[in-house]
């Protein structure tokens, strides 16, 4: 099975829709010829032609909103908003328009979108380039909202998603572009080609929306996570010894409660990580449901461990992600409590 | 040195408010027939002037004069009276039915019936429109059914949205009418997707974009005109300036560009300003710009120069911030009488047939109501099922809202 880094498996993915279906297109800034600025669409515009992937307009607002008008003639527009960061000039149509087309004109018309953003910190890029807005997303009725960890599930997922009838969010953790993540910033980066999950079949194949997978099995504690916490929550279970289940949600909208379930139920205690901000983040949610569906088997409370409640920092980078230290913590005092 | 000289904000007024004469001598009225009518294949550039003037057809006569005449034959032009006749008896009805209770919301168009009346016969089956919130004239003008119109406006148990949207807020995909949104602006850009989806795959069906002069301040018009002009889409962006957004007059939007259709000059994309209340004039711009979009010579940008006569909904009171009389000041005068006297002047219609007709009309519409209401209005008889609110969110309903539907009880 041929080995791809992150970039190249989205790169598949896009390749595969296009080449089954005409009716997907690709765009967005610096998408067509350049092959985008993480060189995600590297190829397409040469082997599909200027109509099927180009460049645009640097207007998310544009972007966004034509992509909706091509769905509603009927094409499936996989679009990227260069960072996610970016993507607030384009929300009224995402939320009011692509999250309710379907819905408002009684299935009239459908938003078969897909928005992809590359999300998350790790890179230095300060606070325009480093944010994780998923729970402005996961907020929204309408909308489905995909965080993949992995070069093979980021193809499976996407290839899902393009195939999805109803609009997607698409974020993909940039710090996983080029190798898993575990928060040692200070180590060299463990490459996709020396990964297993790196591994990524050639062709067509999906990984369906709605599902998440244990990365870990363990009896000790559950761990919630997506996109580069999976990692983190991996070193720091390494670290501290602690026999964690580690869930990686990988579809946050709609999510996989039946696994959550089981897992807490099992383990009787629940860390919730991610690296957007804490605050009406979507841990919220999540310990929101742990608390809901699996209270009497709790045996201490649900933490949360998430980016501090301020914008984005440069320098302080570090200071700021929640890496495996503030996890491991988590996890030991779930433990204790 | 410094000056002495303090920084003051400019912030611009009508000429007139309540109370006041109404006032419309900025409005310059060029005389019917009197702009050029250029090929379809101009270059922008060429005809920057039709961005300030104004396309005119009808005179002050009744006749139909000039350049841009001759697009209508004669029933074509009787039956556009009719769907305008239709178009004012269906509002002042549901206008009517929402202050007897049988609905929460309604917007007429009286005064502005030409614009979307006539545009909609411009346009070839399988065109689409991204239409705001007064342009029923497309689905009348349409043949779509005042039953079908009438349950969605009382979110009956027959509405073809099952009492999902506020009501006026159709959709008909079969009659060329995208779902509106009620958020402004949003469906402009979407107009030219779908134009460019079109164009990719080498259709022959175009799009029109509409918005009103208020909502072009919106960030979407700016982005349409843009992805419009750079990609050439096959795309009609219709300008309704019907002089007021809600309670601000047109200037706050306008700002110092002269007219909204001026806006499209510095993108390259042809801007024509038409007077809105000449039915035959919208006709012959309409037909102009959609002849463009179809030969694939890009998008047009049109202003349609009308008056909003009535509230901008049930739910503000003009007086309260124009004078009373101003619509009857309005130089460019109603275009159901518009028509209605060229037709007279032509032989072709007179003013017994006219109130003939107008009982007709009344009556179908009546009758329409009468049928619609055994469906239901919005608060009494058959309504829509609480089960269809969890319906259609998504194509396949997640866990979660199985989960809430349950727990509602529906």
């Amino acid at each position: 099975m041929p080995r791809m880094t992150m970039i190249e498996a989205i790169r598949s993915a896009m390749d595969v829709a296009m080449g089954r279906d005409d009716d997907v297109v690709v765009f967005g800034e610096d998408v067509g010829y350049f092959g985008g600025v993480f060189r995600c669409t590297q190829g397409l515009q040469q082997k599909y032609g200027r109509t099927r992937c180009f460049d645009t307009p640097i207007s998310e607002l544009g972007i966004v909103g034509t992509a909706i008008g091509m769905a509603a003639y009927g094409l499936r527009p996989c679009v990227e908003v260069q960072f996610a960061d970016y993507v607030y000039p384009a929300y009224d149509q995402i939320v009011s328009e692509a999250a309710r087309i379907r819905y408002r004109s009684n299935g009239q018309f459908t938003c078969p979108i897909v928005i992809r953003m590359p999300t998350g910190g790790g890179i230095f890029g300060g606070q325009t380039h480093s944010q994780s807005p998923e729970a402005l997303f996961t907020h929204v009725s309408g909308l489905k909202v995909v965080v993949p960890s992995n070069p093979r599930d980021a193809k499976g997922l996407l290839i899902a998603a393009i195939e999805d009838p109803d609009p997607v969010i698409f974020l993909e953790p940039k710090r996983l572009y080029n190798g898993p993540f575990d928060g040692h910033h200070e180590r060299p980066v463990t490459p996709w080609s020396k990964h297993e999950l790196g591994e990524v079949p050639d062709g067509h194949f999906t990984v369906p929306l709605g599902k998440a997978e244990i990365r870990r099995e363990g009896t000790a504690l559950t761990v919630l996570a997506y996109g580069t916490m999976v990692y983190v929550a991996e070193a720091a279970a390494a670290e501290t010894g602690i026999d964690a289940e580690i869930i990686d949600m990988r579809t946050l909208l709609p999510l996989d409660l039946d696994t959550i379930v089981a897992s807490v139920s099992k383990t009787g205690r629940c860390v919730v990580v991610h690296e957007a901000t804490l605050t009406s983040g979507y841990g919220a949610e999540l310990a929101a449901l742990v608390q809901e569906h699996c209270f009497y088997h709790l045996e201490a409370p649900v933490a949360r461990v998430a980016g501090w409640d301020t914008p984005y920092p440069h320098a302080q980078e570090w200071d700021y992600f929640p890496g495996p230290t503030r996890v491991g913590e988590a996890m030991i005092e779930t433990m204790e409590a | 040195m410094a000056s002495d000289k303090r920084l003051s904000l400019h912030v611009p007024e009508p000429e007139v408010r309540p109370g006041d004469q109404p006032d419309f001598s900025e409005v310059k009225i060029p005389k019917a027939g009197s702009v050029d009518r250029p090929p379809v294949d101009v270059d922008a550039r060429d005809i920057r002037d039709l961005a300030y003037s104004i396309i005119r057809v009808l005179n002050r006569q009744g006749e139909a004069v000039g350049p841009w005449s001759g697009t209508l034959t004669d029933e074509e032009l009787a039956e556009g009276l009719r769907h305008m006749m239709l178009l004012r008896a269906f509002d002042a009805r549901m206008l009517m039915a929402q202050r007897q209770g049988k609905t929460s919301f309604y917007m007429q168009h009286m005064g502005e019936e030409a614009v979307s009346c006539a545009f909609r016969k411009a346009l070839a089956p399988g065109d689409m429109n991204f239409p705001t919130y007064r342009q029923a004239g497309l689905l009348i003008a349409g043949g779509y059914p005042m039953v079908e119109m009438m349950n969605q406006i009382y979110s009956n148990e027959a509405d073809p949205l099952k009492g999902r949207q506020l009501p006026i807020m159709y959709s008909s995909k079969e009659h060329g009418f995208f779902s509106i949104s009620g958020n402004l602006g949003t469906q402009f850009v979407q107009a030219v997707g779908w134009a460019m989806a079109s164009a990719i795959k080498n259709d022959t069906r175009i799009a029109a974009g509409w918005i009103g002069d208020g909502s072009t301040a919106e960030s979407d018009f700016h982005a349409a005109l843009v992805f419009a002009s750079t990609y050439r889409a096959p795309v009609v962006l219709n300008i309704v300036n019907n002089q007021w957004a809600i309670s601000t007059f047109q200037g706050i939007a306008r700002g110092g560009s002269g007219t909204f259709a001026a806006r499209g000059l510095g993108f390259g994309i042809p801007a024509l300003r038409v007077d809105g209340n000449d039915y035959l004039a919208v006709h012959a711009v309409a037909k102009w710009a959609v002849e463009r979009a179809r030969r694939n010579l890009g998008p047009t940008l049109v202003e349609y120069v009308t008056y909003r006569v009535g509230a901008h909904s049930t739910s503000d009171d003009p007086s309260a911030y124009r004078p009373k009389t101003e619509s009857d000041a309005w130089p460019l005068g109603d275009p159901v009488i518009r028509l209605k006297n060229h037709l007279i002047k032509r032989g072709l219609w007179s003013d017994e047939r006219h109130k003939q007709a107008e009982a007709e009309i009344l009556d179908s519409v009546i009758a329409a109501q009468k049928e619609a209401e055994k469906h239901g209005t919005l608060h009494s008889g058959g309504r829509p099922s609480p089960r269809d609110m969890f319906e259609g969110v998504y194509e396949t309903m997640p866990p979660h809202l199985r989960r809430q539907r349950q727990k509602a009880g529906v």
